[in-house]
């Protein structure tokens, strides 16, 4: 996830407890990548949402985002289909960091999603955290990250974390 | 201060005297595990690190056991990708289908799993070791490739929640019941990345298979590990299986809990969890008139000896309703052929139930036996969610194995007593 970024779109409100079984149905789980997963991003939630979805859309949703299964297709589906940030209460913890893992932007902001509504207009500010209705023209301060997940998004994502430490060894053992 | 049996674990592997809620570790583990639905993103995640080998071959597992016997041609693709890693990697532990189990029910049978050790797969469900005194969560592919490559993973040290269970277990109930009643007392998120420790007299008298059961669902309630305390049952269990040497950890009697919660089993009826939330339970009695379409039996959760012998037990000299199909899912192939030896098998397909080589299969509405919309199933699964088990407009409620078969009999959700007494 790039920091510094500044999202713009429109919300799409949901309750609490969306599991990653709603947000991709097993059935699709063969398929891997953004792209074949996208289009059926929250179909058994809500079977409109897909087709509707502009990039650059955000989901907002009540306490427990991403609840159940471990699968990170549950992120790259959300991913795939445009949607540039989810804010939630809270969310579950293995969607948590499978987000930051694959560059899936998230905020924890309960009351931010109190005050939206689907179809309003909201601006995120990821390095700040803030999250500011455009429609009803209220501003709302994000949970910041803890330390660890910035170090790891600062070094772009797990993979390249990996990477360089996988580097550095080499080098060491060499 | 004295710690709690998570965080002993997570001090040792993080090769620290004592840790506290909150702080963050880097932890070696003991074992990394995918399966055929994680692995491929988890390989690819591997290669884009620029790693070459993973760090020991005798502790990176893959387990091919949720679309298979391949479903189709997307799912034979997957499980080959698996095949090749496996060999290309020199994995010592990799299973093909006849030999396969469901994961969580054949790590611990094969001996790979012990008490204090730390384990990491890409399943929700890893939480299941907890019942051997390990600490197991589930991660997602890409952490689990840094697991692969690096032997280690990122943790945050969670609080721990106690459960303490009291009171004479009565006839019907087990592990399932309890962990049910449980997340129907604190929610879903009640334990949200917490620790949920599970002791007191009920849960030491309780059987292995049992405490597997409800370590699994810890995940159900939003923890990261559920955990119980290795004990001479556990030492009993793991006689002959285990391979390497391991270590009996237990909390401090100060250890600090965020939460402690006492369960009285005394009156406890089995336990039922209603569409579309695992939280959503209520006491058979009280579930009312639910016809039902399909019974699923088994699962990483209820897979196992125990489930299967209840089952049987239950369906012995009866008939599966004619309006239901009752399937038989067992955990392993091993549990499968003690099935065969004890006569179980008999059983089952004389009673009119289809019995299964070991397969995720309908607990994720992968294959064998997905539901239609407008149907109806009770499953001994984990979860219930919304199209979990197939069409949307489908419904799972979840129960116990002596719930589920006394369903099958009665072709609606009822006490098992009704059936068989
Ligand atoms: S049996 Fe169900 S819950 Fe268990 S690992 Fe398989 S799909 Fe997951």
């Amino acid at each position: 996830m790039s920091e510094g970024m500044v999202l713009e779109g429109n919300a799409w409100r949901y309750g609490r407890d969306i599991d990653t079984d709603v947000i991709i149905p097993a059935r699709y789980l063969t398929a891997t990548t953004p792209e074949e997963l996208g289009p059926h991003c929250l179909e058994d939630l809500d079977p409109e949402f897909a087709n509707k979805v502009q990039p650059g859309d955000i989901i907002v949703a009540e306490e427990n985002f991403g609840s159940g299964s471990s699968r990170e297709h549950a992120p790259l589906a959300i991913k795939g289909c445009g949607v540039s940030c989810v804010i939630a209460s809270s969310f579950a913890r293995i969607f948590y960091r499978n987000s930051i893992n694959v560059g899936l932007p998230i905020l924890e902001c309960p009351q931010a999603v109190k005050d939206v509504e689907t179809g309003h207009r909201l601006r995120v500010d990821l390095e700040a955290g803030t999250v500011e209705n455009l429609t009803t023209g209220n501003k709302f301060q994000a949970q910041p990250f803890p330390d660890f997940m910035r170090e790891i998004i600062s070094r772009g994502g797990l993979v390249e974390y990996v990477r360089e430490r996988l580097r550095e060894s080499k080098a060491g053992g060499a | 201060m004295g710690q709690t049996l998570t965080e002993k674990i997570l001090a040792a592997h993080a090769g620290r005297e004592e840790v506290h809620p909150g702080e963050l570790l880097n932890v070696k583990v003991d074992l990394a595990l995918a399966n055929d639905v994680t692995a491929p993103l988890a390989i690819e995640a591997f290669r884009s690190m620029g790693a070459e080998r993973v760090f020991h071959p005798g502790k990176v597992v893959l387990v091919p056991d949720h679309f298979t016997p391949a479903r189709d041609i997307a799912a034979a693709r997957n499980c080959a990708l698996l095949r090749e890693f496996a060999r290309e990697q020199g994995l010592e532990f990799y299973y093909e289908v006849g030999r396969v189990g469901i994961e969580h029910v054949l790590l611990p049978e094969q001996g790979l799993v012990l008490p204090g050790d730390l384990v990491v797969g890409a399943d929700s469900h890893t939480c299941t070791y907890g019942a051997l005194g390990a600490f197991s969560t589930g991660v997602g592919s890409t952490d689990l490739a840094m697991a692969m490559a690096l032997g280690e993973v990122w943790l945050r040290v969670p609080e721990s929640m106690l459960f303490e269970y009291v009171g004479e277990l009565p006839r019907w109930i087990g592990g399932k019941d309890l962990i049910l009643h449980t997340i129907g007392r604190i929610g879903v998120d009640g334990a949200r990345y917490r620790a949920m420790e599970f002791t007191g007299p009920v849960v030491d008298a309780l059987s292995m298979d049992s405490r597997f059961t409800m370590a699994n669902m810890a995940v159900e309630a939003g923890a990261k590990n559920g955990i119980f305390r290795a004990d001479e049952k556990t030492r009993a269990w793991l006689e002959g299986r285990a391979r390497r040497s391991f270590q009996f950890l237990e909390s401090d009697p100060d250890a600090r809990y965020a939460e402690k919660i006492t369960v009285d089993v005394s009156k406890l009826e089995p336990q039922v969890a209603l569409p579309h939330l695992p939280s959503n339970v209520r006491p058979v009695s009280e579930v009312g008139t639910v016809e039902v379409d399909q019974v699923v039996i088994g699962s990483c959760t209820n897979g196992r000896l125990e489930d299967m012998e209840i089952a049987a037990s239950v369906l012995r000299g009866r008939k599966v309703h004619p309006r239901v199909r009752a399937m038989v899912f067992p955990g392993s192939q091993a549990v499968l052929l003690e099935m065969v030896r004890r006569g179980w098998m008999e059983v089952f397909l004389e009673a009119g139930a289809a019995v299964s080589t070991p397969t995720c299969g309908p607990c994720l509405g992968g294959h064998m036996g997905v539901l239609a919309e407008g149907e109806r199933a009770v499953a001994t699964t984990n979860r219930n969610f919304v199209g979990r088990m197939g069409h949307p407009g489908s419904e799972v409620y979840l129960s116990g194995p002596a719930v589920a078969a006394a369903s099958a009999v009665a072709g609606r959700i009822v006490h098992p007593e009704e059936v068989a007494g």
